[in-house]
């Protein structure tokens, strides 16, 4: 792989709170190294606005390695910017020629507020996990793990849904704001699991009505959430989650 | 859960338009079928007896309310979703992904929906409302007399304009059916590894073949084509 | 001498003696109970909805936008315990063994074995809480192998377990919120405990977003809030990960143990420049199939797929036949920087070794073509079989490599090296988890208590769930008990004022430096200091320099450090300069530590105690305890120290060969 180096103008939206109105600033930065990765990117430019006296770019980020979700960047459009199945923290300059432009957004939701430039208010999911997305199961209650057996496939299919991270890159790239993805992900990792199947019902109804009150907009099927998720968590959960609610609506009381 | 939890919720509202649109999917093939033989030689007396059917048989008059009710249903729902989907960002992207992360049509389902309207207005005082309100020439075959549905296919489609118009209608149906068709069968639940496939395929392919068919009527009119399939008659 | 409350008796019936004994508090006084939780990491989360769950009113704390971000998130590989499924001869005294061993001898021996005893509790709880565990076709729960180890006995969801036991955890701690158990604070960073009468009793929190303190009144505070290997700057830690709860915490009169064993991971991906702000961690497990290499002869360049096997030095097959690549991680870590510092390094900054799967994926390819009856088949389709098995096994490190270096893994192996990882060290707590400060408890990663000198794979996992589902609902109650019917404490008490009073003092004594370095500056420049000196090797010379070194930087950092924005704001800059500035302290008091051991142990190596052939040279007559730090402020520290007592298993020298 050959390392380059680079000079980029990047249109950064500057917010100071959440009250105030936030509009896009203009920075040069140069001799950005293709190994890089976005945020040390941002790194840099951070440093040097702090020694022209300047506020450096505010941004959620943690772990760096692309399981927290803390980050949450929206990058010439795309949440988490070109690459597929990435996050925004294991984007690496690479992705980027000398020259380009860069436009970074916070993700954009009337349910996910702006805190500051970038970072953005998203408790709306731990609020919607709290209707419903978990097992009721006190510590100590358990029997042994090996004593429901659990088809391969379906513990599979389960635990690709149980990767989402939780970034809410499927909200701020739906024209819609739509929690879906998340929700539906939540929905399949613990339906198909027999020790989540006893509450079904009621965690579906609970976390779409959740959802539905934290102000994201319904799911229209265009997908784009699939095609953002930095996890690949597959649209058929959404399907899933309809097929469950359906039923949940017409069998319960 | 009572109904009006149901549909009232995100899901059950998105439900409504997907039961509607199947509803419509539907109408559009029995509708398709009865105007196909407008194409076929014989055309005139086998499409004007079977609007006469479908104009005076009481379970496809009962019916028709229904279909009205769904029309409306899915129109007024589908734009009632698009102003609450639309008012969930207030502060807008200065670049979106544009067609690299879904298709165009997906995300424009009611501006598709609504030239389908608009169509559907000049459409319904083209033929349903002469053939309602008895402003229709009449014909007679073996003796019994028929509204000449067909006469007023062949004036109306004598003008470029409405042919143009019709086409372009069916064009927006397409786009329309492309996203609908499947989004209605993802929306009820019923998208599975295993069939995704299948439901894709059948949805591109009705989306083509029916719009397809229904641009076809018009110009054939226009022009007089007409097929000949000799004894054979393909309805009533 | 200080009283770890281990209970007599023999080793494996302390712990159901205790419980069976311990004092309990009855439903509706837990009622009336608050405790405060600090991290909602594993032993956070877990322990916060646990106590929940027993009716104990909980307030939990983290600087995070949300309790699942914690950085148990990142773990990879799995969690150890001694269900035995595999019938391959594991115990619960074997993992108490093993993890003694690989402690090297410098963990509790009591504590250590109710680890052991509960593991098998955890993982029965996560299934039933939804954690969807890898599986065998059969539908039972898989296995595999670990570091320093010879049993299958971790359990593991792809190379994501901490996060699905996080995430198990962080809903489990979410259902007790939705119940009114819990109530959460997220974006809130605790700069500060509150003691009344010689007890914990509450924290001040700074909230991120408005900038404002807030004073929280607690029956008993828990710190959960992990460890401090961002010292180090560079390390696999997440970068919001600090000392500073812990670190409050000490400067109040909590023993800090064994500050100086940090374990350095062996398989991280290199640095790649000045620019670099983390490093990333490559699941031990892959060590389960790659093989560790370097070039025989020193600075050979030639790509590594060119460099023929007999040139090859597989060091660690070659200096621990028994082990092999799976020795532990101190082990295997020190053994590449040995190989690196003799001029055998790879890559363009020659501080890389070569881990490789070119015969992992012939060996699974055959298998794959055999199990298919597939018969003779050319080597490519064999590789491309053996590619499908390793993409399954281990597809999502395989492409964050690819994703980081740019470089495809399963064409040519992958660079690797050592990097800081985790912090045995910690708070020093009893065997019921509380610190020397009464109703102040430490648990997970935050507390010195389990794994000794080096901790084994797959244990960080277990022993941070153990403390927050297991441990602490029984242990706080014998505390507890004794709180019911007193008068509380309101958070206008005059110790609370003057704690915020403190907070507030310091933060405008940062803000109104405006001199003209960054804190981000400081910080690298403090983890290089501790990196070459406290790093995986350590001189008395080195040590006594560091400590000078770290004395003028945090001079200079107090002098000239620069924060832009305001104390009433999110203001990313102040919170990292909080963090730094403990850092700065917790520094001196790690190359202290390892400037008074003077022994090698675990990850703790000092080059002027080693074997001839260079493994670490233990010293059990004059080093056998755990060193207790006591922070007497402008004066420095005094050192306590706790004997450990091995009742049971008989401390040798530890051989992996």
């Amino acid at each position: 792989m050959e390392h380059y180096s680079m000079d980029l103008t990047l249109r950064v939206w500057r917010q100071r709170n959440c009250t105030e109105n936030g509009r896009f600033e203009t920075y040069q930065v140069s001799d950005i190294s293709s190994e890089m990765s976005f945020l040390e990117m941002i790194d840099v430019l951070n440093e040097r606005l702090l020694q022209e006296g300047k506020e450096p770019i505010a941004f959620d980020h943690d772990c760096r390695e692309g399981i927290c979700g803390s980050c949450s960047m929206v990058i010439n459009g795309r949440p988490h910017g070109p690459w597929k199945g990435t996050t925004t923290c294991q984007l690496h300059m690479r992705a980027f020629k000398h020259g380009d432009a860069i436009t970074i957004e916070p993700f954009r939701a009337d349910a996910f507020p702006v805190i500051k430039d970038l970072m953005v208010n998203r408790s709306a999911f731990d609020r919607i996990i709290q209707a419903g997305g978990y097992v009721s199961v006190n510590t100590g209650n358990a029997v042994d793990g090996n004593a429901i057996p659990i088809e391969k496939d379906k513990a599979d299919e389960a635990f690709a849904a149980a990767t989402c991270i939780g970034c809410g890159a499927c909200v701020a790239a739906c024209k819609n704001s739509s929690a879906m993805l998340f929700v539906s992900a939540k929905v399949s990792h613990l339906s198909l699991l027999p020790q989540g199947a006893p509450e079904k019902a009621s965690r579906v109804l609970g976390m779409v009505a959740q959802m539905d009150k934290e102000g994201f907009g319904s799911c229209t099927n265009t997908f784009a959430c699939e095609a953002e998720c930095p996890k690949e968590i597959s649209v058929l959960n959404i399907a899933r989650l309809n097929r469950e609610y359906l039923a949940a609506s017409l069998a319960g009381d | 859960m009572n109904w009006k939890q149901l549909f009232s919720s995100s899901v059950g509202r998105k439900l409504v338009m997907a039961l509607t649109g199947i509803f419509l999917i539907v109408f559009l093939i029995v509708h398709c079928y009865v105007n196909a033989n407008v194409l076929f030689s014989n055309g005139e007396e086998n499409f004007n007896r079977a609007a006469h059917f479908m104009s005076t048989n009481l379970l496809v008059r009962i019916t028709e309310l229904g279909l009205f009710a769904g029309f409306l249903i899915h129109i007024v729902q589908g734009y009632l979703l698009e102003y609450h989907n639309r008012s969930r960002r207030s502060s807008k992207y200065a670049m979106t992904a544009g067609n690299l992360t879904s298709t165009w049509y997906s995300r424009s389902m009611a501006l598709l929906g609504t030239l389908i309207l608009l169509f559907l207005i000049v459409h319904l005082a083209h033929f349903w409302v002469p053939s309602r309100f008895g402003e229709l020439a009449e014909v007679s075959y073996a003796g019994k007399s028929y509204h000449n549905l067909y006469g007023r296919m062949k004036d109306i489609f004598s003008q470029e304009w409405v042919v143009g118009l019709y086409v372009a209608g069916c064009f927006s149906l397409s786009w329309h059916l492309l996203h609908g068709f499947q989004s209605a069968f993802q929306t009820m639940g019923w998208n599975h590894r295993r069939y995704s496939a299948a439901i894709g395929s059948a949805g591109i392919g009705f989306s083509i073949v029916v719009p397809t068919l229904f641009a076809l009527m018009p110009i054939f009119m226009y022009f007089g084509w007409e097929i000949d399939l000799g004894a054979v008659t393909l309805l009533f | 001498m200080v009283d770890n409350k281990i209970p007599a008796g023999p080793l494996d019936t302390k712990w159901k003696n205790y419980k069976g004994t311990v004092r309990l508090v009855n439903p509706s006084n837990k009622r009336k109970l608050e405790v405060i939780v600090v991290g909602t990491g594993l032993a956070g989360a877990s322990a916060a909805a646990s106590l929940g769950e027993l009716g104990y009113r909980v307030k939990a704390f983290c600087f995070q936008d949300s309790p699942r971000r914690a950085h148990s998130i990142a773990a990879q590989g799995g969690i150890n315990a001694a269900k035995n499924y595999q019938n391959d001869g594991d115990s619960v005294y074997r993992l108490f063994y093993d993890t003694i061993k690989g402690g090297d001898y410098r963990a509790r021996e009591a504590n250590v074995h109710r680890l052991a005893e509960i593991s098998t509790s955890i993982i029965d709880q996560c299934v039933a809480q939804g954690v969807p565990f890898a599986r065998e076709y059969g539908g039972l729960l898989s296995n595999r192998s670990f570091g320093g180890t010879q049993v299958q006995r971790t359990f593991y969801a792809a190379g994501q377990t901490g996060q699905q036991l996080l995430i198990g955890a962080y809903q489990a701690l979410e259902r007790q919120v939705a119940l009114g158990n819990v109530q959460m604070y997220s974006r809130h960073e605790m700069l500060d405990i509150v003691k009344v009468d010689g007890k914990a009793r509450g924290i001040i929190v700074r909230d991120l977003v408005s900038g404002e303190l807030e004073r929280h009144f607690g029956h008993a505070v828990l710190l959960c809030s992990g460890g401090y290997g961002n010292v180090f700057y560079l390390s696999t830690n997440a970068m919001g990960c600090n000392v500073t709860a812990s670190w409050k915490a000490h400067r109040h009169g909590a023993y800090f143990a064994n500050p100086c064993f940090t374990q350095i991971h062996p398989t991280c991906i290199p640095v790649s420049g000045d620019h670099q702000s983390k490093l990333t961690l490559m699941s031990e497990s892959l060590r389960n199939d790659g093989r560790i290499w370097v070039p025989r002869n020193a600075g050979d360049d030639r790509k590594p797929t060119d460099i023929p096997e007999e040139e090859r030095d597989y060091f660690l097959e070659r200096r621990y036949p028994a082990f092999g690549n799976l020795v532990p991680r101190d082990v295997a870590s020190r053994a590449a920087k040995e190989r690196c510092d003799a001029g055998h390094g790879v890559g363009s900054s020659r501080q890389a070794v070569y881990l490789d799967y070119a015969d992992a994926i012939q060996r699974y390819g055959r298998a794959e073509a055999s199990k298919r009856n597939l018969g003779d088949i050319p080597k490519e389709a064999i590789t491309g079989l053996g590619r499908d098995v390793i993409s399954e096994k281990y597809g999502n490190l395989f492409d964050m490599y690819e994703k980081i270096t740019g470089e495809n893994p399963y064409e040519a192996p992958m660079r690797i090296y050592p990097a800081v990882h985790y912090t045995m060290g910690g708070l020093w707590v009893d065997y019921e988890l509380m610190t020397n400060i009464k109703g102040l408890y430490c648990l997970g990663e935050a507390n010195f208590s389990d794994h000794g000198a080096n901790r084994l794979g797959a244990s960080a996992l277990m022993q941070g769930l153990a403390d927050g589902y297991f441990v602490i609902p029984y242990t706080i109650g014998n505390y507890l008990a004794d709180e019911v019917g007193k008068a509380n404490e309101t958070v206008n008490h005059p110790a609370f004022l003057e704690a915020e009073q403190r907070c507030q003092e310091r933060i405008e004594k940062l803000m109104s430096i405006q001199g003209r370095q960054s804190v981000e500056s400081f910080h690298k420049r403090l983890g290089k200091i501790m990196w070459d000196k406290c790093g995986m090797a350590r001189s008395e010379e080195g040590l006594q320099d560091a400590i000078r070194q770290i004395r003028a930087l945090r001079e200079e950092f107090w002098s000239d450090v620069r924060i832009p924005g305001n104390i009433l704001e999110m203001n990313p800059e102040l919170d990292k300069a909080g963090r730094v500035a403990d850092f700065l302290e917790l520094g001196e008091l790690m190359c202290l530590d390892a400037l008074e051991r003077h022994e090698s142990c675990g990850g703790h190596f000092r080059e002027e105690y080693q074997t001839p052939d260079g493994e670490a040279l233990r010293n059990d007559a004059d080093y056998m305890y755990a060193a207790l730090w006591e922070n007497r402020g402008e004066d420095g520290w005094a050192l306590h120290k706790e004997s450990l007592v091995y009742d049971v298993v008989k401390p040798s020298q530890r051989s992996y060969k």
